[in-house]
């Protein structure tokens, strides 16, 4: 693993949380209801949180004197190496929990991984603190899940709906490249494809609580991790970065 | 070997970092909260070790800087450094948080912080801080706060908030 890969590998885990956390803060003042308003904020917060945690360790790594505030409003998308999953548009409130929940499942996996592994500590002790988060937001899209499956006939028909349309963005998830496969064999990062079956348990088990049917593996949207992002990604950070860009010196 | 004169200094930071108190949790100091590691004299100069609590949590930048400007008071030179590892938990609340927390109608967090049973909704009794009833029923797992869930008193109906254990 070189610096520079040992850089790309932790900025993929602060993109993954910066673009969740900003999606899901769009639900802010828009939720179905007002405990769920605030648990989805929530829980961007915490990804926020995350996210800054990744972006100063790779900050730091990398020496050029970027901070985190630096990695997340002076990148332009092709510089954003989240996987496409976390750039999905919210949809309607289904299909922001099923995103939530496939997510979830794989970042509790990679998180309670980063936190074992002895490579990089300063990671290790970012992905301790995650890992006790991402539980509570597993705990609560997983039930969200089970309660929108095996709800109404509309619940049921719209999130199976929501399934069927994210599914082909997680073969992404369990996909490696260069800079996942070098940071494995360092062992910085756990091997993607390993996380596969384990993730596969977790949700279909939750899916068949739901009563709704497991997707067919197909075909797979991949690139996000190379910078190759669907349109939404831009739109997504061009509000998210107009502020700093605008007035890059402004402070509180 | 800590000298005589480096504890007299120890004890007068601490004398002024205890009344740093919690934005969100106004009666909670960051000593309740276990926020302070330590503190120590590094080469002469004074260090405050702090822990964040949430990633996301606003209030710890805030903290920070409550803490710095109380360290500065007593020692211009003073250092406050963040300490990642061993991540926070609720643990670390001491005996006078969970009283205080009690007398503000906040529920404490129950019991160790890695209790599985509580994350998924199961046999996990929280006490409604008011009237002790063990007959509560939680609402959302996240409330005004990162830290905290929120929970309604089936007997006295009235709702309140959980201290989640991480």
């Amino acid at each position: 693993m070189t610096p520079e890969q040992h850089f790309q590998a932790i900025l993929r885990v602060g993109d993954d949380a910066l673009v969740l956390g900003q999606r899901l803060s769009e639900w802010c003042g828009h939720g179905p209801v007002l405990e769920e308003d605030i648990a989805l904020t929530n829980i961007a917060l915490d990804l926020i949180g995350q996210a800054r945690g990744a972006y100063t360790r790779a900050g730091s790594l990398e020496g050029k004197g970027r901070d985190e505030d630096q990695l997340a409003y002076f990148r332009t998308d092709r510089e954003f190496q989240n996987v496409l999953l976390v750039e999905r548009p919210n949809g309607h409130f289904g299909d922001t929990i099923v995103r939530q929940m496939l997510f979830d499942a794989f970042s509790l996996a990679r998180m309670e991984w980063l936190a074992q592994q002895t490579v990089d500590l300063e990671l290790a002790a970012v992905a301790a603190k995650a890992v006790k988060e991402v539980r509570y937001h597993w705990s609560h899209s997983s039930q969200w899940v089970v309660r929108l499956g095996d709800g109404t006939d509309e619940s049921h028909a719209k999130v199976q709906q929501s399934l069927d349309d994210l599914w082909p963005f997680t073969g992404e998830l369990f996909t490696s490249d260069d800079v996942d496969r070098a940071a494995a064999a360092a062992g910085l990062f756990p091997v993607l494809e390993d996380l596969h079956a384990p993730w596969v348990d977790r949700v279909k088990a939750v899916l068949d609580e739901a009563g709704l049917n497991t997707p067919e593996n197909g075909w797979m949207q991949r690139g996000g991790k190379q910078g190759i992002h669907s349109e939404h990604l831009g739109f997504m950070l061009a509000e998210m970065q107009v502020l700093p860009r605008t007035y890059p010196d402004a402070t509180w | 070997m800590v000298s005589t004169a480096d504890g007299e200094r120890v004890d007068r930071i601490w004398a002024q970092v205890r009344q740093v108190m919690d934005p969100e949790l106004p009666f909670l100091s960051v000593e309740d909260m276990g926020m302070v590691r330590g503190i120590a004299i590094e080469e002469g100069r004074a260090v405050v070790f702090l822990t964040p609590t949430y990633s996301g949590c606003p209030a710890t930048d805030a903290i920070a800087e409550d803490v710095a400007a109380a360290l500065q008071a007593v020692e211009p030179e003073g250092e406050v450094r963040l300490v990642l590892t061993p991540a926070w938990t609720t643990d670390w609340l001491n005996e006078a948080a969970h009283a205080k927390m009690r007398e503000h109608g906040i529920a404490p967090p129950e019991g160790r912080s890695a209790d599985r049973a509580f994350l998924t909704g199961q046999g996990k009794v929280v006490p409604c801080p008011r009237c002790t009833s063990d007959r509560t029923t939680m609402v959302s797992a996240f409330g005004s706060t990162a830290c905290k869930a929120h929970f309604t008193c089936n007997d006295c109906l009235e709702p309140f908030e959980h201290f989640k254990c991480i």
